[in-house]
């Protein structure tokens, strides 16, 4: 890592000089429509839905239920952890919901909000300011800062109490008023008008901080600002009011830590492991309000902006105000939108509402609501010519053309190898293509793949670390059984004599088998077609043993078949034997019997060919080549006796034609 | 109220693929009309019969692959294409070489490869090489500047010399590059070519008629104002943001240390610098050929390296070589060695230390 030394850095800000960071875009800033008219207040809304979480970490918990009054400034929910801070209520009035509510996200999920009708009274709760917070320990600060709700305000939303207590030494705090992005005024009017504040909420921080060198950051495209703070900090020579030349995205911190110290901030670490702190104006002025007047996060500078709106301007805005009542009031007008559309943020990192119901978060700094044709109306994809215009266009040195490849084609190890996770989302790359690919958009997809795979990962070694420890478990416990057993063995032995517990244990084993048996016949009774075949076996193999005992030969055979006809691969031999059986009974019959007294035995088999036939095909159903070949035996062997008996007597009975068919 | 989504950026630059090509076009004009002021009409005839093959060929693949072709052609990388073989092939040429060098360089470099912006190589330095190693003597067939010529050719002699092989009062290529005086006219690095393997040195090799009248001593006759006015329209290009100066400022400087080496290390057989920049078609390589985005490495290191090595191969191939020229050859050389150059010079990220970066790799 180039790392630039403090002496260096200081000797370069007094000579007026900056760093400059790779490529950056110049797009059109269209500021002018908002920069110009004072911060406006705007009428209640009908209601505030205020979403319980609104900065990076966890919620807190809820403080209140539905039904309850509230005044303003009320905390709503408790902070119970340190990445949890709480939300206040922005108005007095009365809660008539809590659940989830689609909130700013550019998933457009639902989040738990709590909806809260105002009362018109806008009452204050009592607040308790710390004016003289230098006298007070810095716990004592940052928890008023956590219990103000303060988190970044810049877009990150970073709890704010977290990165001032920190540990690390600090070189450089900085306060960021660059706001780069096109049309946003927000921080711009803040300073200009509440540029004291400001410097309020820096001398806070700075006390916690305690850095080297406190550079307050503005972009040269806002003259009137700069003269503003410069006059909020004159009397303090540890502040440093810098212009910073106008250039996207100059505002994102990894930028312009890199502008103002020429320092990096090393691709896994914090810009405090670079002894660099950055806070955005807006939070700085959200401290002043918090430690000054004691007043909680409630409020918040919103630009609402476009040339769709009647009148652009910056409000005051309630957190929780729905999206649609500040475009009401700056008189939105649907008639210049092809498609009804509303940006929150800026133009080249905000995001659509996909409602506009959604409340104004902490976060929020811009609503844009462009007229048709004034931003990217269509999808004009086209394909990418190689003209690495991205790549220099490129804040972070990455080679978005390689990236776009790699992620289209769904090559997450390469677009990782190009260092994807690198890519601040700052759209200069889609912003210059000329082929006009939504570059951040793959980009995006890629990484949520990316991190989609990875969270299948971790839950999938999770699984295994649980059922390997289950195993484990299992097994100790096994041996462990094993061990009291063969404990309780040995004692036994020790007091019965052997034979005797030997004999109880063989009686019991003999008893479980027996019970097993008959559980098991009647399962196999249960069980439907098992019992049909079965059935049907039984009838064949009666009929062949009836045969066989006529024959007065062969007896023993298919009555050993008979008894083992359990399950169908039996069923089938003893079938084939009964076949035989049955032919060779036939046989015998022929040769050694005549004719008369045989009808009725002749009829009896054609019912029992029958059966058999069915039995047969049953079975052919379940297993193929074997019960055709058995069942063209017992066919031939059926076949054969009939003729016998055809021929010994003239018997006209029916089984021929299904033994002509058979054949 | 349903609101309709994007993805952000929301604002984007207004210059689109079709942009950059046209202003690529406009930037060589200047240069196409001085060609022609002293080459004659063949150019103009050639760029039509190019740039319609190059349409009609790109309609008829994208019709087969079934994608859009109104869109593709509106990108006006068919045009471009065609202008830059138009530009590099003897005006004389006879129509159906320039058609099927055209349909080589759209329908098999371009679309097989998967039409705009998966071409490995060149298209029209691919198709230049195909019709040179195809049409050997055709291909060097170069008319002289018309100062040079006892009559100058009209229009109508152009189109019949183009489409017959003799203007109509009956002469062929090979007459009219003989000058009223008996001698055959070349071009200058052929001149100079020839002139070497004949015993000549070079400071006797540049006193060949070709010489008269160029942009200095050494420099040829038509040729080095035509090289000048691709020099312009390559500044435009920087001037526009069209191209970055990394491919032109490589090649040229390598040129310019390749031949100055060769020169000092023997002046009667190594031409010099300046005979290398403004002879041939090293400037309009430099500015609007290798600078083809597409085929190009995509890295800024790379451009250099890129733009370098093919001035290195130009010199070496014009001096030791069976060409006179090499720009075509070296493009091609270089284009296959792209992936290579793009992988080892790719940039260092923000945060990543020069080891870290190895690490990620």
């Amino acid at each position: 890592m180039l790392s630039v030394s403090f002496d260096e850095i200081i000797a370069k800000l007094n000579a007026g000089k900056l760093y400059d960071f790779p490529g950056g875009v110049h797009p059109e800033d269209k500021k002018l429509l908002t920069s110009q008219a004072e911060i406006q207040t705007v009428s209640l809304p009908e209601k505030l839905i205020i979403p319980i979480r609104q900065h990076v970490g966890t919620e807190g918990r809820l403080a209140i239920s539905v039904g309850d009054r509230v005044k303003k400034g009320q905390p709503l929910t408790r902070s119970s952890h340190p990445f949890a801070i709480p939300v206040h209520a922005p108005t007095s009035g009365k809660v008539t919901e809590i659940g989830p509510h689609v909130t700013a996200h550019p998933s457009g999920l639902n989040e738990q909000a709590i909806t809260i009708i105002p009362d018109g009274h806008d009452e204050w709760t009592s607040l308790t300011p710390l004016s003289d917070y230098t006298a007070h320990s810095s716990e004592k600060v940052v928890e008023a800062l956590c219990d103000a709700g303060i988190s970044g305000m810049g877009g990150a939303g970073f709890p704010t109490h977290i990165k001032a207590s920190g540990t690390k030494k600090i070189e450089f705090m900085v306060i960021n008023g660059v706001e780069c992005e096109p049309y946003i005024t927000a921080d711009d009017r803040l300073m200009r008008e509440h540029a004291w504040q400001v410097r309020q909420g820096t001398d806070v921080l700075a006390h916690l901080i305690k850095p080297q060198v406190i550079i307050i950051a503005i972009e040269d495209n806002k003259p009137e600002a700069l003269k503003a703070m410069q006059i909020a900090c004159q009397d303090s020579a540890d502040i440093r009011v810098v212009s910073v030349p106008t250039k996207y995205p100059a505002g994102g911190e990894k930028q312009l830590i890199q502008v103002l110290t020429g320092r990096e901030v090393p691709r896994d670490g914090l810009p405090a492991d670079i002894g660099v702190l950055m806070f955005n104006v807006g939070t700085c002025y959200a401290i002043a309000d918090a430690i000054f007047q004691g007043k909680p996060l409630v409020e918040r500078v919103v630009t609402v902006t476009g040339e769709a709106v009647e009148k652009p301007c910056n409000v005051w805005a309630l957190i929780g105000t729905p999206v649609n009542h500040l475009l009401k009031e700056a008189g939105y007008n649907p008639t210049k939108q092809a498609q009804p559309q509303v940006v929150m943020g800026g133009p080249m990192m905000g995001f659509t509402l996909n409602d506009a119901d959604v409340p104004v978060v902490k976060i929020t700094n811009c609503l844009l609501v462009p007229a048709s044709g004034e931003l990217i109306d269509e999808d004009n994809e086209r394909p990418c010519i190689r003209c690495s215009a991205c790549a220099d266009a490129c804040p972070a040195s990455l080679l978005p053309q390689q990236l776009f490849w790699h992620a289209k084609a769904h090559e997450y190890d390469k677009a990782q190898e190009y260092n994807l996770f690198d890519c601040i989302e700052c759209g200069a790359c889609a912003y210059v293509c000329p082929s006009e690919i939504p570059l951040v958009h793959y980009y995006r997809q890629a990484k949520s793949s990316i991190r989609q795979q990875r969270d299948e990962k971790a839950r999938a070694e999770k699984a295994r670390e649980r059922f390997e420890a289950r195993k484990a478990r299992l097994e100790r416990e096994k041996i462990e059984r094993e061990e009291k057993h063969r404990r309780a063995k040995e004692a036994r032995e020790n007091k019965t004599p052997a034979g005797s517990s030997k004999d109880k244990v063989a009686a019991a084993l003999a008893r479980a088998k027996a019970k097993r048996a008959g559980k098991e016949e009647n399962n196999t009774e249960q069980d439907q077609s098992a019992t049909q075949t079965d059935k049907q076996a039984k009838v064949a193999a009666a009929v062949a043993r009836a045969k066989a005992k006529k024959a007065g030969g062969q007896q023993s055979d298919s009555k050993d078949n008979q008894d083992r006809s359990d399950n169908v691969a039996d069923e089938k031999k003893q079938q084939v034997a009964a076949a035989v059986a049955r032919a060779k009974a036939k046989k015998t019959q022929r040769d050694s019997k005549s004719a008369p007294d045989k009808n009725s035995a002749a009829s009896e088999e054609n019912s029992s060919a029958q059966s058999e036939n069915r039995a047969t095909d049953e079975v052919s159903t379940q297993s193929a080549e074997d019960s055709k070949k058995q069942r063209v035996a017992a066919a031939v062997a059926r076949a054969k006796a009939k003729k016998a008996q055809r021929d010994s007597k003239s018997a006209p009975d029916k089984s021929s034609p299904s033994g002509i068919a058979k054949r | 109220m349903k609101l309709t989504l994007s993805s952000s950026p929301h604002q984007r630059v207004q210059r689109d693929t079709g942009q950059v090509m046209r202003l690529v076009i406009y930037a060589m004009a200047p240069a196409m009309l001085v060609q022609m002021y002293f080459f004659g009409w063949g150019l103009l005839i050639q760029s039509i019969i190019a740039v319609s093959t190059a349409l009609i060929t790109e309609a008829g693949i994208l019709r087969l692959r079934q994608k859009p072709v109104v869109r593709a052609l509106s990108d006006y990388s068919a045009v471009l294409t065609a202008l830059l073989l138009a530009v590099s092939i003897p005006p004389g040429l006879p129509w159906w070489m320039t058609l099927i060098g055209t349909f080589c360089a759209i329908g098999i470099v371009k679309q097989l490869y998967g039409g705009l912006g998966f071409n490995m190589f060149n298209p029209a330095m691919v198709a230049y090489v195909i019709l040179l190693v195809s049409f050997p003597a055709a291909m060097t067939m170069w008319l002289p500047p018309v100062q040079f010529m006892a009559d100058p050719l009209s229009f109508a002699d152009t189109v019949s010399l183009i489409f017959t092989g003799y203007t109509q009062a009956g002469l062929d290529v090979a007459q009219l590059r003989t000058v009223a005086d008996g001698i055959t006219m070349a071009t200058p690095l052929d001149a100079v070519k020839t002139g070497l393997t004949e015993g000549l040195t070079y400071s006797e090799a540049i006193q060949s008629r070709i010489f008269n009248g160029g942009l200095a001593n050494s420099l040829g006759a038509g040729w080095s104002w035509v090289a000048l006015t691709y020099l312009a329209g390559g500044l435009f290009l920087l001037k526009t943001k069209v191209i970055n100066w990394h491919i032109p400022v490589g090649m040229i400087g390598s040129v310019v240390v390749c031949a100055t080496v060769l020169h000092i290390a023997d002046m009667d057989f190594y031409a010099s610098p300046l005979f290398h920049i403004f002879n041939g078609s090293l400037l309009i390589g430099a500015f609007f050929i290798a600078t083809d985005p597409v085929s190009a490495s995509t890295t800024n290191k790379g451009r250099l390296i890129f733009g370098a090595a093919i001035g290195f191969w130009l010199v070496i191939i014009r001096t030791f070589g069976g060409y006179p020229d090499a720009v075509a050859f070296a493009v091609i050389i270089m284009n296959m060695a792209v992936p290579l150059i793009d992988y080892y010079t790719r940039p260092r990220t923000y945060g990543h230390g020069s080891r870290s970066n190895k690490r990620g790799r």
